[in-house]
């Protein structure tokens, strides 16, 4: 990876004049742990009871997560929903790559991956899901992307992670765990379907 | 302590450094797999209630089209549109002798205009090469004489992928005019590099010599390799490019080369036949075959648009 750009995640982008971070050049780095997956579990179950709280009449809601772990994780809320209230809610798939603020000036390209919304946003109750909501970017791009299928009734968002430093006014309506951190430090998101690990981890610079 | 290094194992990244687009030959493997796979998420924008992506906002594409081209030209004009970027259409009719000298001056003002990228189609062989190394502006080649037409390539690799899921092993002919096709030669390089095994087949006269180097079998008998084939793509008779008599007669053509439901009986049951436009009706494709149920013609319009989309986008985003 070239020390002009890094990644945090897939989709937060760290300045390009930032030098490599030992992490990125395979040094070892200590790392705090924030949530096991039994904590991961119980956290979306959590959220899965929340967003039914907030929206009893499952009928008008609709999932979307974010490429690629948030769809990991609407998958997951989905299947939760289903448990708790036996009702199937539908589930779609946003790449915001596209609706990047920053992509004429990142030195490498994102990979563009699949967005797949099968269903009329009109009248629908959206929860937005995603990893880990940083400077609120991602939000900006997926919510301008979704104003481009449809005009939904209402948009929510939920996070498995809050970790502050937000640079837009954006806010979370379901959190599952609010990390206080330094802007050097990493959040880690790691689950089975993507990283053959289920863990979420701060490392240090 | 634990090892955080590439953190990403989901997140298969690939390195796109080319501001040109002027050959599948040029094209590695990976980099033709990139294409498609960047295609397919364009697809989907079509599809939209808004057809449109602010990805190549404020970015300036211009059209040079140095012959004649309505498909194509529409086709990047549509994709660059999809892509929110601004586009000029240069056509320049009349001027196809303007080469050399002439395009430099091209390349120069088009370089005054702070156009980003530029897509060219020129009668010339090798036109596209010229304007890449003497412009800053990326080029794509939308057809340079009987050279290579990459994009109408890439677009008829992605329509087979799409509906036999994979190349390897994958039987293909192309049909026609060998000759004078751009398209059978970005055709020929980017099959090959994805495994799929190429026949070309047509009148011996219309066979380029040597062609047999690129790895493809040659064929002057259509109705002996007919039955085995996965793909028949059927190239144009480009009458305005033959100065010579290259058949006796379209009819004689038609009888041994077209393509007519007589002739789909030999063919395999889930034949696909691709055909680059605009259609010969009755000598290369009769009309009931053009408009069948193997035809998936009007698939290749549609992932046109989708590859463009992802050709622009990549190149255009390139750091110059």
């Amino acid at each position: 990876m070239g020390p002009e750009r890094l990644k945090k995640d897939a989709h937060e982008v760290y300045p390009k004049t930032r030098h490599p971070r030992p992490a990125d050049v395979g040094i070892l780095v200590p790392v705090k742990p924030v949530l096991d997956a039994p904590s991961i579990e119980r956290t979306l179950t959590r959220i899965a009871h929340e967003i039914l709280e907030k929206n009893p009449g499952v009928e008008k809601l609709a999932l979307i997560g974010i490429q690629t772990r948030g769809v990991v994780l609407a998958q997951r809320l989905c299947q939760a929903i289903q448990k708790i209230s036996g009702r199937q809610v539908p589930m779609g798939i946003l790449d915001i790559n596209l609706y990047r603020d920053d992509l004429t000036r990142v030195a490498e390209q994102p990979v563009i991956k699949k967005t797949e919304i099968n269903f009329d946003l009109e009248g629908l109750t959206i929860v937005l899901v995603d990893d880990v909501l940083y400077t609120g970017r991602t939000i900006r791009s997926a919510l301008d992307a979704l104003i481009d299928f449809g005009r939904p009734k209402k948009i929510e968002l939920a996070v498995l992670i809050d970790r502050g430093h937000r640079e837009l006014p954006i806010r979370a309506d379901f959190v599952g765990k609010n990390i206080p951190t330094h802007e050097e430090e990493f959040v880690l998101v790691r689950l089975q379907e993507t990283d053959e690990r289920e863990e979420v981890v701060v490392s240090q610079k | 302590m634990t090892v955080v290094g590439s953190q990403v194992s989901g997140d298969k990244k690939f390195h796109w450094t080319r501001k040109d687009l002027l050959s599948v030959e040029e094209l590695s493997k990976e980099e033709i797999e990139h294409i498609l796979a960047t295609a397919e998420s364009f697809k989907e924008v079509s599809t939209r209630e808004v057809k449109k992506v602010p990805a190549l906002r404020g970015k300036t594409i211009a059209n040079l089209f140095f012959e004649a081209s309505t498909r194509t030209r529409t086709s990047f004009e549509l994709a660059a549109k999809r892509l929110s970027a601004d586009i000029l259409n240069f056509s320049s009719s009349g001027s196809s002798t303007a080469k050399g000298e002439g395009l430099r001056d091209t390349a120069r003002n088009i370089e005054a205009m702070q156009i980003d990228t530029i897509v060219m189609r020129h009668s010339s062989s090798g036109a596209a090469e010229y304007l890449a190394r003497t412009s800053q502006a990326g080029v794509i080649n939308a057809g340079d004489g009987i050279h290579e037409h990459p994009t109408q390539g890439l677009l008829d690799i992605f329509t087979i992928r799409e509906k036999k899921k994979t190349l390897q092993g994958l039987q293909v002919c192309l049909v026609g005019d060998i000759l004078h096709s751009r398209v059978a030669r970005s055709n020929i390089w980017g099959l090959k590099k994805l495994g799929a095994e190429v026949t070309v087949c047509g009148p011996p006269t219309l066979i380029p010599r040597k062609i047999e180097e690129l790895g493809v079998t040659i064929s002057y008998d259509l109705d002996k390799v007919l039955p085995k084939m996965d793909v028949l793509n059927i190239l144009r008779i480009q009458l305005e490019r033959q100065s010579g008599a290259f058949f006796p007669s379209i009819r004689e053509y038609a009888a041994e080369y077209g393509i007519s439901n007589e002739r789909m009986k030999k063919a395999k049951k889930d034949v696909l036949i691709m055909h680059p436009g605009p259609i010969n009706r009755g000598v290369e494709l009769s009309g009931e075959v053009a408009d069948g149920s193997q035809s998936v013609i009007l698939d290749q319009v549609t992932n046109g648009v989708a590859v463009r989309m992802a050709v622009l986008f990549l190149t255009t985003l390139v750091e110059r």
